[in-house]
């Protein structure tokens, strides 16, 4: 029997989060190894075990995946979260690579030196409100469906339902003239899986604070 | 009869030279359309064909896609270059991701300062050299076949070719201590479709310029 996927991450959202939550909604449980010190990711280096030297990574059937890209796709495919056919899944990448670059911004605020959080702000609410959230908002008004794509949930529904929560916490009033993602959020967040992963306890992480970024910078400075 | 794919973009490499090489390689005929001016751009817009208002896009199959690396999945699935299961399809993804992180590195850095861009470039090769050249040496050495997943060609070797040849551009003696990958890259670019796609009158696009650079800035009003 195959044992859990392992994530190796630091403890913090950072680019693994998405897979935290797709393998929850999947309704997968897994095991975290959390890097603490720049010696961990020297040791996972040294061994062999990440491709190009960067994490994230995880261990899952027998092998080690790194690209975060990479690692949701498989993922995806192997949940039945990737669609039915080649063209849904092509719309299903083309949207979650577009939530992906607003995440690229999004991700990266913890991180950014003092003096530019107010410009990355500013751009994130920019993107979001003017670009990439209108896009969703009229992919669903299309069709009427439940769901972004093919009228059943994909990993686009997860990663996109992440997204706005995390942008609502940068910007509490973002999702005001959105209500068909407000709709989508609900919807998905009460499917059982990831109702259990949004309550407390589960593993999902908070919005990184400054004593997280610090040790964060350590292990990979 | 299928119709070309057409694609739309600056007249030059950018991000969607991947695009051209795979449809290449898969000896695919495709059909452009250069952005020239805004009001082409704004068109596109306005015409609802651009969702995340950006190109790339790519018309194929009564679909019009953006986002270079949906329109490279659905490519390397059509034309048979995604490996034979999931578990080869995953390494490709690896693989790919990793090059094109590289990549991009590159392409963006035509539109920094002329200081950056130097620095930029600089930090390409080294990656290139410390990084992504080093586990694509290990990845050939550890099974000794002569592409990089299944045995067969894929768009992981395609799209390692094109980093290849984009990081000698900066610099030529790049891959001087990697055997394995001088000898991929000369029996990946003699594969007849590439052969022909490295060869001039193909649409495969120069190094970015000075024009291209305002044309793009034009057009997307940077």
């Amino acid at each position: 029997m195959a044992g859990k996927p392992v994530l190796h991450y630091f403890d913090g959202r950072g680019r693994m989060e998405p897979v935290r939550w797709l393998l929850a909604a999947a309704g997968v449980e897994f095991e975290e190894k959390f890097l603490k010190t720049r010696d961990d990711l020297g040791r996972l280096r040294n061994d062999g075990s990440l491709v190009f030297q960067q994490v994230p990574m995880v261990e899952i059937d027998g092998m080690k995946l790194v690209q975060t890209r990479a690692i949701l796709n498989y993922i995806a495919s192997k949940y039945n979260l990737y669609g039915k056919d080649m063209k849904e899944r092509a719309l299903i990448d083309m949207y979650a690579e577009g939530i992906a670059d607003l995440d690229e911004i999004v991700l990266h605020q913890p991180y950014v030196p003092r003096e530019e959080k107010e410009a990355n702000l500013a751009k994130i609410k920019d993107k979001a409100r003017n670009r990439y959230f209108p896009a969703y908002e009229k992919v669903l008004k299309s069709h009427g469906q439940d769901y972004l794509v093919g009228n059943r949930l994909s990993r686009a529904d997860v990663y996109l339902v992440e997204l706005l929560y995390h942008v609502e916490e940068l910007d509490p009033s973002v999702l005001a003239n959105f209500p068909l993602l407000k709709a989508l959020r609900t919807r998905v967040s009460n499917l059982p899986t990831v109702k259990k992963f949004l309550q407390p306890g589960s593993q999902r992480k908070p919005y990184e604070d400054e004593k997280r970024v610090e040790s964060v910078m350590k292990i990979f400075s | 009869m299928e119709t070309k794919p057409k694609l739309y973009y600056f007249d030059g490499r950018g991000i969607m030279e991947s695009i051209r090489w795979l449809l290449a390689a898969a000896g695919v005929e495709f059909e452009e359309e250069f952005l020239e001016t805004r009001e082409q751009y704004e068109k596109l817009q306005k015409d609802g064909r651009l969702i995340f208002e950006q190109v790339p896009l790519v018309e194929i199959d009564g679909m019009s896609l953006t986002q270079s690396r949906a329109i490279l999945s659905y490519l390397a699935a059509k034309y048979n270059l995604y490996g034979k299961d999931l578990k080869e399809k995953l390494r490709i993804d690896m693989y790919t991701d990793g090059t094109l992180d590289l990549m991009l590195m590159i392409i963006q850095a035509v539109f920094k300062s002329p200081k950056e861009k130097e620095e930029s470039y600089a930090l390409a090769v080294k990656r290139a050299k410390t990084r992504y050249f080093p586990a694509f040496e290990k990845i050939l050495k550890g099974h000794g076949e002569d592409f990089l997943v299944g045995n067969q060609l894929s768009w992981a070797d395609i799209q390692l070719l094109e980093a290849i040849l984009m990081v000698e551009e900066l610099s030529a003696p790049v891959l001087s201590d990697f055997p394995l990958l001088q000898a991929f890259k000369t029996r990946i670019s003699n594969i007849p479709t590439i052969k022909k796609f490295l060869q001039p009158g193909s649409q495969r696009k120069p190094p970015p310029d000075g024009h291209y650079v305002e044309v793009v800035k034009k057009v997307l009003k940077w």
